[in-house]
C-alpha cells in the first residue's frame, strides 16, 4: 500500500519499511526547536534526571535549536532572567543552533530555521511552538509539542509514542489572481475545514498553484495549517524547494526529496480552484470565521500589523511597500511592521522597502513575536480593532480581551492602512513575489537541482 | 481497578464553556513568562474574570468539573494552559480537545475526558465512569471516547516525566513494559 509523505518520513525515522495511519511509532528527531519557553523545558529536563544518578546531558546538542523571539529584547526582569538561564544552559550543554538577541543572527524561530538551512526535506522536526507546522513547507514532518514533551526529546532523542496521523490531500488548481496570496488561500482553506477540521491530521498540499508558489508562500500555508487543528502541513518538495535550500539557506550536498506514493491513502481530498479566490479575512474571535473581504469592507481599524512567522517575509514587506510607497497611512491609524528575521530586515533596508514603509508612517520594529501574542509591544486599547497579517485572532490575543483582531494578507493590510478601513488593494501594484535575497549563484543551483 | 459499573469519580459541574476555547483564553499570552506550575494557577482563565475569581478565591472547590464544547485548548503549545488547570485540580470534560493541549494535559496528569455529547448546567452532579459520564441531576448518560491509546503508557506511569525517567533507565520498552510490545527502540 502506498504511503503519504508523513507516513514515509515517520517510517524512515522509526526504522520501519512502512507505516500506516494509526500505527504508534517513536521517530528519531532530526531537529528540536524551542524559544524562550526553553526555560520551562530546562526545568522539566532536569527533573527527568533527578534521582536517576545520571548526568543531565542532552542527547545531541547539534540537533537542538533555541531562538529568542517571543520577548526581544526582554520586556521584564523575569524574561531577562529566563533568557539568562537559557543562555547558561546553551553554553553548558554546547547547543550549537542558538540565536541570541543579535541583529547578525536573530529573528523569529519559524524564519530562522528555514533560512539557516536547519530544515531539510524528510526530516522530523519538533518545536515547543504550535506554528512548528511551518517547516512542512520544505517537505519535513514538523509538529508542535509541549515543554515536558520537549524535555523528553532532549533526553532520549525520540518523540515518544506518536500515532501516525491520517492525511488530508488539499489540491489547489488554477492561478492566484493578482495580489491574492497564499494567506488568502490558507484562510479560505481553514474556513472550509473549520478550526478542528484537521485535528490529529496532516494537510498535504498539491496542485498547480502550489507547484508555482515560492517557498515563502508555502511557509504561510504550512504555518497556518495548525489553525485548522492539523498536526502538520506538508508541501511535497520539488525544484523550488531545492532552489530555496541552495540559494537562500545555502545548503550544500545531496538532498533527498521524499514524495508521496501515487497510491497513498488519504482520509479526505479537497479541491480548490484558486483562480476564483478573492481576498479573505478571518473575523474575531476564531481563525475559521473567514469571510470574503467584500462582506466586511469598510470596517474601521485602529492598528495595522504586518509581520510575524506568518507574513513577515521579504515579499510580504515588499508588497506592502509598493502599495504604500509615496503615500501616507490614514490619520488616526498606527501601523507596526515586524520583519520575520534580521536578515530580511537588512535586505529590506538595502532595497529601500523600509524607507517606503517609514515614509508612509509605519513604525518598523525589531523582528519578534511579541505583538502577535500580546506579550511585548503593540497592545490594543479597550474597544480597539486591529487588522493583522499574523495567525491568530483569539479573544485577548493582542493583549486585550476588550479588543478585536482581524486577520488578512499583507496587501490588504497595507491598502487598509491608507484608508483606516478594511479595503481592497489597488490594482496594478507590482507584486514581486520572488523578492527574497540576492541569489549569488543561480547557475550553481540549476546544476545542483 | 474501577469497572464500568462503579464510578471512578463523583464531581460537580461548576462552569460551562463554549466551543473553540483557545489557550489564549485558558492562559493569556501576557503571562507566559510565568512558567512554574506553582505560579501559573493564579492566571487560569484570566480574561474570563468571574471564572478566574471563583478559582483563585477557592469558591470553586478542587476536584470540580468544567464542561466545554469542541476543540478545547486550540492554539498555542504553551504548557501553562495545562498546568494552570491542574493547579486547581480541575477535571475537564469536553466534546473534543485540540491535539497539543490534550497531549500536554496527559503529560502533566491533568484529568481530561473526551465526551462528544456531554451536556449539563452549572451545579449538576456528575459521575465519571470508565466509559461514560452520567449527569445525576438531569439523569442523562453520555459515552466517553478513550484517550489516544498511544498515550496509555504515559498515563499509566503517572505522567511524562515519570515515563521518560523509566525509559531513560531502561525499565520500559517502547510503548509499554519491556516485552509487551516488542524490543527496544530501533
Amino acid at each position: 500500500m502506498g504511503m503519504t509523505i508523513a507516513e514515509k518520513i515517520l517510517a524512515r525515522a522509526s526504522g520501519r519499511a512502512s507505516v500506516t495511519a494509526g500505527d504508534v511509532v517513536e521517530p528519531r528527531v532530526d531537529l528540536a526547536m524551542s524559544h524562550e519557553n526553553a526555560a520551562l523545558v530546562i526545568n522539566q529536563f532536569l527533573e527527568i534526571y533527578e534521582g536517576t544518578g545520571r548526568e543531565a546531558r542532552v542527547w545531541d546538542p547539534a540537533k537542538i535549536a533555541i531562538i529568542f523571539d517571543h520577548r526581544v529584547p526582554a520586556e521584564s526582569a523575569k524574561t531577562a532572567t529566563n533568557q539568562k538561564k537559557i543562555r547558561d544552559f546553551v553554553a553548558a550543554q554546547g547547543i550549537g543552533k542558538f540565536h541570541d538577541i543579535r541583529a547578525d543572527q536573530g529573528g523569529i524561530c519559524h524564519q530562522i530555521l528555514p533560512e539557516s538551512g536547519y530544515v531539510l526535506p524528510g526530516a522530523v522536526v519538533v518545536g515547543t511552538d504550535s506554528h512548528t507546522t511551518t517547516h512542512g513547507a520544505l517537505g519535513a514532518f514538523a509538529f508542535g509539542i509541549g515543554a515536558t514533551e520537549m524535555a523528553s526529546v532532549w533526553a532520549l532523542g525520540i518523540a515518544l509514542n506518536i500515532e501516525v496521523p491520517e492525511t488530508i490531500k488539499v489540491i489547489v488548481n488554477g492561478t492566484l489572481p493578482e495580489l491574492v496570496s497564499a494567506k488568502d488561500l490558507i484562510l479560505h482553506t481553514i474556513g472550509r475545514l473549520t478550526a478542528e477540521g484537521a485535528n490529529y491530521k496532516v494537510l498535504e498540499f498539491h496542485g498547480e498553484a502550489i507547484r508555482n508558489m515560492t517557498t515563502s508562500g508555502r511557509l504561510v500555508l504550512c504555518n497556518m495549517a495548525v489553525e485548522a487543528g492539523a498536526t502538520a502541513g506538508i508541501v511535497p518538495p520539488d525544484a523550488e524547494t531545492l532552489r530555496y535550500l541552495h540559494d537562500v539557506a545555502h545548503v550544500r550536498g545531496t538532498i533527498t526529496l521524499v514524495r508521496p506514493d501515487a497510491d497513498a491513502v488519504y482520509s479526505q481530498t479537497i479541491e480548490i480552484d484558486c483562480s476564483q479566490l478573492t481576498y479573505q479575512i478571518a473575523c474575531p474571535h476564531t481563525v475559521d470565521n473567514v469571510k470574503p473581504l467584500s462582506e466586511i469592507e469598510g470596517t474601521a481599524i485602529d492598528q495595522i500589523v504586518i509581520g510575524s512567522c506568518t507574513n513577515g517575509r521579504a515579499d510580504d514587506l515588499a508588497v506592502a511597500a509598493s502599495i504604500l510607497s509615496g503615500r501616507k497611512i490614514a490619520r488616526g491609524v498606527r501601523m507596526l511592521v515586524f520583519p520575520a528575521s534580521w536578515r530580511i530586515y537588512d535586505e529590506a533596508l538595502k532595497r529601500g522597502v523600509i524607507a517606503d514603509l517609514i515614509g508612509a508612517g509605519a513604525v518598523v520594529m525589531n523582528p519578534g513575536c511579541g505583538c502577535c501574542l500580546g506579550v511585548h509591544q503593540g497592545a490594543l486599547g479597550d474597544g480597539e480593532v486591529a487588522l493583522s497579517t499574523t495567525n491568530r485572532n483569539f479573544l485577548g490575543r493582542m493583549g486585550n480581551p476588550k479588543a478585536k483582531v482581524y486577520l488578512c494578507s499583507p496587501a490588504v493590510a497595507a491598502a487598509s492602512a491608507l484608508t483606516g478601513r478594511i479595503s481592497r488593494p489597488p490594482q496594478g501594484v507590482k507584486n514581486d513575489e520572488h523578492f527574497e535575497f540576492p541569489s549569488h549563484d543561480n547557475q550553481a543551483c540549476l546544476e545542483a537541482c | 481497578m474501577s469497572t464500568s459499573s462503579s464510578p471512578r469519580t463523583t464531581t460537580r459541574l461548576v462552569w460551562k464553556l463554549a466551543d473553540d476555547i483557545s489557550t489564549d483564553v485558558i492562559y493569556p499570552g501576557r503571562y507566559m513568562a510565568t512558567v512554574l506550575p506553582s505560579e501559573t494557577p493564579q492566571y487560569a482563565f484570566a480574561d474570563l474574570a468571574a471564572l478566574n475569581k471563583a478559582l483563585v478565591t477557592g469558591e470553586i472547590p478542587r476536584g470540580s468539573a468544567i464542561v466545554a464544547g469542541k476543540n478545547f485548548g486550540c492554539g498555542s503549545s504553551r504548557e501553562q494552559a495545562a498546568s494552570t488547570l491542574k493547579g486547581h485540580d480541575l477535571v475537564i470534560i469536553a466534546r473534543g480537545f485540540a491535539r497539543i493541549f490534550l497531549q500536554n494535559a496527559i503529560n502533566l496528569g491533568l484529568r481530561t475526558i473526551v465526551c462528544p455529547e456531554i451536556d449539563g448546567e452549572a451545579g449538576d452532579e456528575l459521575e465519571i465512569f470508565e466509559d461514560r459520564v452520567v449527569n445525576r441531576t438531569s439523569g442523562n448518560s453520555f459515552p466517553t471516547v478513550p484517550l489516544p491509546r498511544s498515550r496509555q503508557a504515559i498515563i499509566d506511569a503517572g505522567g511524562l516525566i515519570a515515563y521518560t525517567k523509566q525509559r531513560l533507565m531502561g525499565l520500559m520498552g517502547p510503548m509499554g513494559p519491556m516485552g509487551l510490545m516488542g524490543g527496544p527502540t530501533p
